[in-house]
């Protein structure tokens, strides 16, 4: 009998040392949400299994706007309703039949991209979108090859709208990721794509034509946003794959998941960035002619007159997002700097990935002011994460409450999480 | 007798000779397979086959791996740029031609990725890849 006590009260010492292991690890992650934060932060889930969302934008009333890059259930757009302030959506309403990335609140509307258009909605005056079915065409027929065909969107105050046009190409071969194929020379997609495309919001309808080639040289840019401190665009820009695959006496496997930088720009009208001539090289802190341009990792070439990013940060990360956190809540420490969503990485194979997280820059009169931290991990699922299909959540999307919170969306479980500062370690 | 014997044994032997040929052993071109993929096809499609979602499709459980071994052949000899649903999904990176590759690296790493990640299939010969590389030539 005594036996028998024995094993009752073992089991419960079992159960009760398990339960509180976990609410520990529970407090040293602020795992709500799954995600790892600094202390005094805390991230709840808003939804989740929304599809592919990528960027996000909240309106005034705190209503989030996410696109979808497929349709789901025959929409593209889904806008998330908290009825009860308990910071979970409980009311979705899906309008917009194109997939695509951009979406951005301005003056009054909504807009939002397909690949290859930018369209906007007119909200009325409860905050309700009136068109859902009848959006206006403001930009069309953009360059939509598959390849890096996410069309990023900010606007300004002055009525300008900034359309990011990824090259559909990794380094403007003749023939594309392929070994021995030459680089062209000009390389014609820069007249169509690799940069940042002005538009107006006064004009619907425009295309290249009415088009302005506000910066060129990027090869692909997912992540944008207006600094109105500066009153400058920022942008941050995928680099270049596949050195090793395609130069294997010139790179090894182990410079291949080193270089390029993801960099990270000011982009004021007329700079050239450099792709596809030129990738960035930060051992050397240097900008270097591209192997399929007769680069051989060190010469500059005609290198040395683009633009060196504000920022360097490990390459393959995809840098998929871009945010000044303008709020206060967040403390001093964050005010006007810079977050920015890597969606994770698979060219560092079969070398360990890296991304899968949303970092934090500190910035001052508009240059990073401090290296930058890891601010939201864990998003891949852990050590054990190998490869980006395993991986159960990338960060895509980044936009800010009007209440200082700040929303990060991932398209790959859908998940949409706020994360506020609560001060409680 | 003895004769009989020696014609007997010779004639095994000629048997089992021809037999290997016909039936190239699975095993070891899958583990030569195993060898070019690492060096050929791994950055894109990954360690585990899976590639890597709506950039590089998965090698696992595809028709396009399992099925027609001409198109599969095609694949790796001309590359690949179209829009293709595997799965209901789409993927926008270009596959390469790898014409560089010899028709033995070529029937290797199919045989292996047609018998890796969950995949069971017949092996790709030699001849296979050659007879398509006669027709696209």
């Amino acid at each position: 009998m005594s036996r028998i006590i024995a094993s009752i009260i073992l089991v419960f010492a079992v159960t009760f040392t398990a339960c509180a292991n976990d609410s520990t690890k529970n407090k040293q992650t602020a795992i709500a949400g799954g995600l790892k934060l600094p202390p005094g932060f805390k991230a709840t889930v808003v939804a989740d299994k929304l599809g592919q969302a990528r960027h996000i934008v909240v309106n005034s009333n705190g209503d989030i706007y996410v696109k979808l890059e497929r349709l789901k259930d025959g929409k593209g757009i889904l806008r998330l309703r908290d009825t009860n302030g308990d910071a979970v959506a409980d009311e979705t309403f899906a309008f917009g039949n194109y997939g695509g990335t951009g979406i951005a609140i301005k003056n009054g509307y909504l807009y939002a991209s397909s690949n290859s258009e930018v369209y906007r909605y007119k909200f009325n005056a409860k905050n309700e979108i009136e068109n859902p079915d009848n959006p206006e065409v403001i930009v069309k027929g953009l360059v939509d090859k598959r390849q890096h065909a996410s069309k990023s969107l900010v606007l300004d105050d002055k009525g300008n709208i900034y359309v990011t046009i990824g090259a559909p190409s990794n380094a403007c071969q003749e023939t594309d990721r392929t070994a021995g194929s030459p680089g062209q020379t000009p390389c014609p997609i820069l007249e169509t794509a690799g940069g940042v495309w002005l538009f107006r919001t006064d004009q619907l309808n425009q295309t290249y034509a009415e088009g302005i080639r506000y910066v060129t040289g990027l090869r692909n840019v997912v992540g944008l946003d207006w600094n109105y401190s500066m009153n400058e665009l920022y942008v941050t820009q995928h680099g270049r794959d596949q050195l090793n695959q395609l130069h294997p006496t010139q790179y090894t496997v182990e410079q291949n998941a080193e270089l390029p930088a993801e960099e990270f720009f000011m982009a004021k009208q007329g700079m050239d960035f450099g792709w596809p001539y030129c990738y960035y090289d930060p051992l050397q802190k240097k900008k270097v002619l591209a192997p399929e341009y007769g680069g051989d990792g060190k010469t500059e070439g005609q290198c040395g007159t683009k633009e060196k990013p504000l920022y360097a940060f490990p390459a393959h990360w995809a840098p998929n997002a871009l945010l000044f956190y303008t709020g206060t809540k967040f403390g001093d420490k964050y005010k006007n700097g810079a977050f920015i969503a890597f969606h994770g990485s698979w060219n560092r194979a079969p070398l360990k990935q890296g991304g899968y997280n949303v970092v934090f820059v500190p910035m001052k009169d508009g240059k990073p002011n401090g290296e930058y931290e890891i601010f939201a991990d864990d998003f891949a699922g852990g050590e054990e994460f190998l490869t980006p299909a395993k991986a159960q959540h990338r960060p895509c999307g980044l936009a800010m409450g009007t209440d200082g919170s700040m929303y990060i969306s991932d398209d790959k479980g859908g998940t949409i999480w706020k994360i506020i500062y609560t001060g409680e370690k | 007798m003895k004769k009989i014997s020696i014609v007997v044994f010779m004639l095994i032997g000629f048997i089992a000779i021809s037999f290997t040929h016909d039936q190239p052993d699975i095993k070891a071109s899958i583990q030569r397979g195993k060898k070019v993929y690492e060096k050929a096809c791994l950055t894109c499609h990954q360690a585990d086959g899976e590639g890597v979602p709506r950039l590089n499709p998965p090698l696992s459980k595809t028709k396009q791996v399992l099925g027609n071994k001409e198109k599969l052949i095609r694949i790796v000899l001309q590359g690949l740029n179209e829009e293709v649903e595997i799965n209901g999904e789409y993927y926008d990176n270009p596959m390469p031609a790898q014409p560089q590759l010899t028709n033995q690296e070529i029937a290797d790493v199919l045989t292996f990725i047609r018998n890796s990640f969950g995949n069971k299939a017949t092996a790709v010969l030699i001849t296979d890849v050659k007879t398509v590389r006669g027709k696209i030539k």
